[in-house]
């Protein structure tokens, strides 16, 4: 019946993209992309605005200066840490919703040790920074990936719950004990030293995590790809049952996939401090954590989608500020335009699964 | 702690757990039909921005309850398509919704920051208004707050008690058994979303309708996801759901009245209770009792399309 029923079905088109999967793939991601410009242009034209001047703004502030693509770089040194956050425990079916969180946690940690060490020189400083950056963020994470591995509280829960608890403790601290006595109005930890700021590339405002981050995303396709603990979590992806009766450690895998996705996103929370806020408040992150997750899940979780999808959402984050001091439009168009996005991408990956 | 105090948290505890509990009967209705949804934040968020809209415009309040809940049913349509016929990831697509619903939420929102609305009228029942000052004042409520149990044990009953229940909670437990047996498994599943987008909408149209009066961005603050820890630790019971929305709200009380008195832990500190007490309350009660979740949650059902 059903076969029938596909034969009076079938259409050329569709026998010619079944036998060319490349094509089929192309014609995917351009149908998405020009969906997603349809979306943005209507948008924009609901407030009255026109899209093909909206359009030429954006080209001409992001990508064709040096200051637009130094803003988007910017962008997304804290994006691809925390999309590879997401996409390391998503690798093996947890889902790290708090990457938010676990930004703030780092960020605490390390802007703790900056003002605590002030008299620590560079070289020293700096790295126990990172380090502090990345134990907050992977304690953060490695704690709800611990109350999942014991079967306790499902991450899911637990990562939102907790990123309000890490975002209510750094105000605690620059509204209390690490206020700056001098700063009268804004809540915030007293200026970095200089010891404790991360260098920039050159003269422009791109900080050197930008290379940890790409480096990262890379050595994860490396080790997921080359190594016995890379298959080790794919087998754990694939069917964590099965991966289990086979000697698998899965609970250790789980609590360290958590951990050391939350230990990049604390990275970027140390870097957001260090490298350009040069101190602590309670704006370190503008949802980058969030930001991240849609990027995973854009990306499929596959470390070599993660840094174009990570650029196109860098690209989409900066259009949202420059239409909002050109045409005076509200930046949650952009909020809106990004989950419109996850979820053509969503809907366009299950056509193709039930075709 | 004087009568006085133990009589403002208790009114506080009140009137915050509508905006909590409505949301948490919301989803354990979903979860029953086997539908997780992780956007009751961004559902909510439109209720509230809708409500509120509404409420500005026309004047009236329960216009505005009435706008939230519609609001909130369309937009958990959405949702329902995705995953009931599209056959998306629950997951994910549930953090879609949030995301769009938190974006949209904000443009609706922004052309009525610093409105402001008279808000839910508060009355007491008859049977509380003898009580003596300060005990009379706990149950000057609004009517979300006096509809909260006749609400849950209307939902017992509709889960529990009718064939409608019954199937629905089949379609939960096995699709392909259900579907099986007769059952037009997605539309029980639309149904369900329906009845708990409108929900959604209540607590949300509730936080702005009756809590904060007037409109901020992002002004659930978590609520969403607390409900879908309360339901868990309520283990898909809606009258188990009460003690779950009770303690939390208790825990925001609390820390609100400490806050009032002057206390010397920081604000910051306090405003944190509500999510530890959450998470420890799961951990303490909502632990391996897998066996009270609906089997066939977030199972991908394929039904006619193969």
């Amino acid at each position: 019946m059903s076969t029938i029923a596909a034969t009076l079905r079938s259409n050329p088109l569709h026998d010619w993209l079944d036998d060319h999967p490349r094509a089929a793939t192309a014609g995917r991601w351009l149908s998405w992309a020009a969906v997603g410009v349809l979306a943005y242009s209507v948008l924009i034209l609901i407030y009255g605005k026109s899209p093909l001047h909206a359009f030429q703004e954006i080209w001409a502030n992001t990508l064709t200066t040096s200051y637009g693509l130094q803003d988007v770089l910017v962008r997304m040194t804290p994006l691809l840490f925390c999309a590879m956050a997401v996409a390391i425990p998503a690798r093996i079916g947890q889902v790290n919703v708090g990457g938010e969180g676990q930004v703030y946690a780092g960020g605490l940690l390390a802007s703790g040790m900056a003002i605590t060490f002030t008299s620590w020189p560079a070289w020293l400083l700096l790295p126990a920074m990172a380090l502090a950056g990345i134990a907050g963020g992977g304690a953060w994470a490695g704690l709800a990936g611990w109350m999942k591995a014991r079967g306790w509280l499902s991450e899911v829960f637990s990562t939102v719950l907790m990123t309000y608890i890490a975002i209510l403790a750094v105000s605690a601290l620059v509204y209390g004990p690490w206020r700056d006595p001098t700063s009268s109005n804004y809540p915030q930890t007293p200026q970095f030293v200089p010891a404790a700021r991360l260098p920039h590339v050159g003269s422009t405002r791109i900080d050197v995590t930008i290379f940890i981050a790409f480096g990262a995303v890379f050595a994860f396709d490396w080790f997921l790809r080359r190594t016995r603990y890379g298959l080790e979590i794919r087998a754990i992806g694939g069917n964590p049952f099965a991966a289990q009766t086979n000697g698998v450690p899965v609970s250790r895998y789980i609590v360290l996939a958590m951990a050391a996705g939350g230990g990049l996103a604390g990275l970027a929370g140390m870097a957001q401090a260090s490298a350009l806020q040069l101190h602590l408040n309670t704006g370190l992150s503008p949802g980058f954590g969030y930001l991240g997750f849609l990027i995973s899940w854009l990306a499929g979780h596959n470390p070599r989608l993660i840094v174009p999808m990570t650029f196109l959402l860098a690209v989409l984050a900066s259009s949202g500020d420059i239409l909002q001091i050109t045409q005076g439009l509200p930046s949650a168009i952009v909020n809106v335009l990004s989950a419109i996005l996850m979820m053509i991408v969503l809907l366009g990956r299950m056509q193709r699964k039930a075709a | 702690m004087s009568a006085t105090t133990i009589a403002s948290i208790a009114a506080i505890t009140l009137a915050l757990m509508p905006s909590i509990l409505y949301a948490t009967f919301g989803e354990i209705v979903g979860q029953r039909a086997g539908v997780v949804n992780l956007g009751i934040e961004g559902v909510m968020l439109i209720g509230a921005a809708c409500g509120f809209a509404a409420a500005v415009v026309t004047g009236n309040s329960y216009l505005g309850l009435l706008a939230g809940a519609g609001a909130g049913v369309a937009f958990n349509m959405v949702m329902a398509a995705m995953v009931i016929s599209r056959h998306t990831n629950q997951l994910a697509s549930g953090f879609a919704i949030y995301f769009l619903g938190g974006g949209v939420s904000m443009l609706i929102g922004a052309q009525y920051i610093g409105s402001d609305v008279n808000g839910l009228g508060q009355f007491s029942l008859p049977g509380f208004s003898w009580l003596p000052s300060p005990w009379g004042e706990v149950f000057q409520q609004d009517l979300l707050v006096w509809l909260m149990i006749p609400v849950a044990i209307g939902i017992w009953w509709l889960l529990f008690r009718t064939r409608w229940g019954l199937r629905l909670r089949s379609v939960g437990e096995d699709k392909d058994f259900s579907y099986a047996a007769g059952l037009h498994t997605a539309r029980i599943q639309y149904q369900a979303l329906a009845i708990a987008g409108a929900l959604y909408g209540l607590a949300g149209a509730d936080l702005t309708l009756s809590y904060t009066k007037t409109w901020q961005d992002g002004l659930t603050a978590g609520r969403g996801f607390i409900a879908i820890a309360i339901v868990i630790f309520a283990l898909w019971s809606p009258l188990r759901a009460i003690a779950g929305a009770l303690l939390f709200s208790l825990a925001v009380a609390v820390g609100l009245q400490l806050q009032a008195q002057g206390s010397p832990i920081s604000p910051f500190l306090l405003d944190m209770l509500p999510y530890v007490v959450t998470i420890a309350v799961v951990l303490l009660w909502g632990r391996p009792k897998a066996f009270a979740s609906p089997a066939g949650l977030r199972e991908v059902f394929s039904g006619t399309s193969k």
